[in-house]
């Protein structure tokens, strides 16, 4: 499917690798009961620095980066060993927050995509737990038309000078480098002129913000650009060749937004927004275990949630193996929406009023939760461009029109302030 | 579902495809819709010498599959009949492949039965619904009562598929205060059989009343002990067909919809350049893959014989039947007015689709079984 999918580099078996992380984990790893996992708030500080040191604590052990190829730090072996390694270490607490996006997504397009030395640079050193990576690409200005992005790289000298505002960046606020999309030439139609830069976060010129969501999580985070210096070394991919890099960001997104991705380790809930639903307990809870009515509808929920995982794995195997185009990765997107949307509104229906009043129950979160369902369609790309995706791509219908096409960027019609 | 890897069964699929393109078109069945006929029997003897009979029997029974053994010959059941789906074919597949699996796990004394069977010359279907009762195979009110020489069967039975053209009967009856299950002739004394007609266009059902029915100790299938389990699979087979069909027929009507996008043009633009119908079509794509997936993983656990097979079947029943008929309206929906003619050969595949989705268990039977399934678990 992708160039980044590397041969198999060992001689042991995935039972044998199976056994020896299982060994492995119980020696090293703090065990968790996967139903009751610690609680982290991607949003503190605390929960990142404590996924360093259990990234560290794999890497040492020799179970960082399964799907990553060996010369940049990984193991160089299939999915097949990813996911033996992920049902060994469900009990376990395992650094799941650095999946998405420094491993699922920014890694995963630096290799693709970087140089060799960005590669041996930064991917080893994700691995180790030295470096977190984030996405720098929505701005303020603009959603879905990402190709629109008016932050500017200016050349002065041998020194890029970055200006503009970037939002929606997760977690960035933890990261050490993000992966960001500037415009380099305004005179050439809007795909043509846009670079990729790898930033590191710590830079004086930029001015970070968080953004409080319904939920309260102030996971995301806005970045203001003021004069940032960059060097040629920050460049990723070509000058004016940024498109081609940010769509290789945009199809891993795609992919590891639904769980659909070979870089990710550890399939536990990354935080308390994030703990499956259980609805026999929540049946019990309102003291329902008995309505037909409820165990239908949550018998569906379970359904579909099956479903869900199957379709990850056959369009996994599909687009490997040729069946499926790559843009099938959009299938799994809006699955992962769909799902989303389905269980909180089951659940929301279900917990009746216990959702939307604290009675003592434990129950309001999931109205909390029902409160904040759309992320799930907005994040990682809105459902509506995903279905053109398929539309297009998958299935070859004509492309929707655009009023920019073709046309220099500086001419096109921007937002009226 | 297709494991291109192995040239047997691609010529095995190829062949089966052929001979049912030639011999169960569409054509055919409006044919058959025509003249009253369900199918014809010599037709089935024919369909019986591709091997389609023989996939869930060992070889030492007489059967075998190209891709090995029983395991094997379920994964190229299913395919047999995702290829059926195709042209919405005719034939009882379903009950004879649910009733030879279960006298394939207990074949004692019913060795001449099987043997009919595979050569198409018998066709036998699984009496297990009850009038005036969903879906409930574990709760018969049928009697077996034990007699000098064998068992006297009372009671009714309906949506027998393929009642009224089968020679044998395999009966769900309550006996001893157990489940048990006999292979009955349908020509014995005290055996009658009325058609019940269906949506579909060639898929005929029976009532099947049993006044005093005698027969022989041997015609019981397994001990009670046995019948759980066989009753088991004979439904995860049941659903697994249901499931593998829709899926051939989703195939064949997503494809000639998805080219009508392309070749019907409005205000001078195809159809598929319009975003609200490329969104549909997105959502189509994304439920058939979903249908796929879902039936695949269904499949694999029922020829592995898993303990998760049970769950994984009723999972695939609930998606696919909840899905299925609502996409195919969608595809009428694409296709304008011609798509709700007589003439078009949508609503052969709309019929179906429709009458399996509430057969076996409809989808909101399976989201209580696999509730239930899960209540289990968290107990454990």
């Amino acid at each position: 499917m992708t160039e980044t999918t590397s041969a198999p580099g060992t001689t042991e078996t995935v039972e044998e690798f199976a056994a020896r992380a299982r060994a492995w984990l119980a020696e090293n790893m703090p065990r968790i009961d996967p139903e009751n996992p610690p609680l982290r708030d991607r949003g503190e500080e605390g929960p990142w620095l404590r996924a360093r040191e259990l990234q560290k604590k794999l890497w040492e052990g020799g179970f960082a980066g399964i799907c990553f190829p060996r010369e940049y730090g990984g193991l160089g072996l299939p999915i097949e060993y990813q996911k033996a390694f992920d049902q060994e270490s469900r009990h376990y607490e395992l650094p799941i927050i650095l999946n998405t996006p420094t491993f699922t997504i920014c890694a995963a397009t630096i290799l693709d995509t970087g140089s060799e030395e960005q590669k041996r640079q930064h991917i080893s050193a994700a691995l180790r737990g030295e470096e977190v990576l984030v996405q720098l690409l929505s701005e303020p200005s603009g959603g879905s038309d990402l190709a629109g992005v008016i932050t500017r790289a200016d050349r002065k000298g041998d020194k890029w000078v970055i200006n503009g505002a970037k939002t929606w960046s997760t977690s960035a606020f933890a990261a050490d480098y993000g992966l960001m999309l500037a415009r380099t030439n305004w005179d050439v139609p809007k795909h043509e002129g846009l670079t990729m830069f790898l930033v590191p976060m710590k830079s004086p010129g930029i001015t970070l913000r968080r953004i409080k969501q319904i939920n309260g999580s102030i996971e995301f985070c806005e970045e203001f650009f003021d004069n940032l210096e960059l060097g040629d070394d920050a460049v990723i991919g070509e000058v004016n060749g940024g498109w081609a890099v940010a769509s290789r960001q945009l199809y891993h997104e795609r992919r590891a937004v639904g769980g659909g991705s070979e870089f990710a380790s550890g399939i536990g809930a990354e935080g308390k927004t994030d703990v499956p639903i259980d609805y026999v307990k929540i049946l019990a809870a309102v003291g329902q275990s008995d309505n037909e009515r409820l165990r239908e509808m949550a018998g569906r929920a379970l359904v579909h949630r099956a479903v869900r995982d199957q379709l990850i794995d056959h369009v996994y195997h599909g687009v490997l193996d040729g069946s499926l185009p790559p843009a099938s990765g959009s299938i799994i997107r809006i699955t992962h929406a769909d799902i989303h949307a389905l269980e909180f509104d089951t659940v929301l229906s279900i917990t009746g009023s216990s959702g939307v009043v604290d009675v003592g129950d434990d129950l309001l979160k999931f109205g909390e939760r029902y409160l904040t369902r759309q992320t799930a369609a907005l994040g990682g790309g809105t459902t509506e461009i995903a279905r053109n995706i398929i539309g297009e791509r998958v299935l070859g219908f004509p492309r929707e029109y655009a009023a920019d096409r073709g046309v220099p960027f500086k001419d096109v019609k921007r937002n009226k302030s | 579902m297709t494991e291109a890897a192995n040239p047997e069964r691609l010529l095995f699929a190829t062949t089966t495809q052929s001979f049912l393109e030639k011999e169960a078109s569409l054509a055919r069945v409006r044919e058959l819709h025509d003249a009253g006929i369900s199918f014809e029997p010599d037709w089935w003897r024919r369909a019986a010498e591709l091997g389609w009979t023989s996939l869930l029997v060992p070889e030492e029974l007489g059967g075998g599959s190209v891709s090995g053994g029983v395991s094997g010959g379920v994964k190229d059941l299913a395919l047999v009949a995702e290829i059926a789906g195709k042209t919405v074919a005719p034939g009882p597949l379903h009950p004879v492949s649910i009733v030879l699996s279960a006298l394939a796990d207990a074949p004692e004394g019913h060795e001449s039965a099987i043997e009919a069977l595979i050569a198409g010359e018998a066709v036998a279907s699984w009496a297990v619904y009850e009038p005036g009762q969903a879906w409930a195979p574990l709760e018969p009110t049928v009697t077996a009562t034990r007699t000098d020489s064998g068992y006297r069967i009372d009671g009714v039975k309906d949506r027998v598929e393929a009642g009224a053209d089968s020679s044998l009967l395999l009966v769900v009856a309550a006996c001893d205060g157990a489940v048990r299950q006999f292979l009955v002739p349908t020509d014995s004394p005290g055996v009658r059989i009325e058609r019940q007609h269906s949506l579909d266009l060639v898929k005929s059902y029976a009532r099947v009343q049993f006044n005093g029915v005698e027969v022989d100790a041997s015609a019981a299938v397994g001990t009670a002990e046995q019948t759980a389990d066989l009753i088991a699979r004979q439904s995860q087979i049941a659903l697994m067909l249901q499931c593998a069909e829709i899926v051939g027929v989703l195939d064949t009507v997503l494809a000639f919809t998805i080219q009508w996008g392309f070749d019907r043009h409005s205000f001078g633009r195809p159809l598929g350049s319009y975003q609200a119908l490329k969104h549909k079509y997105a959502d189509l794509k994304i439920w058939f893959e979903a249908c796929r997936a879902t039936t695949n993983a269904a499949v694999a656990e029922v020829a592995d014989r898993s303990p998760a097979a049970d769950r994984a079947v009723s999972v695939a029943k609930s998606y696919v039947g909840e899905y299925a008929p609502g996409m195919i309206q969608n595809c009428i929906q694409l296709h304008g007015g011609i798509g709700v003619t007589w003439e078009h050969d949508l609503h052969l595949f709309l019929r179906r689709v429709t009458l399996y989705r509430s057969l076996y268990g409809t989808p909101e039977d399976h989201n209580l079984r696999v509730y239930a399934l899960t209540e289990l678990e968290s107990a454990s």
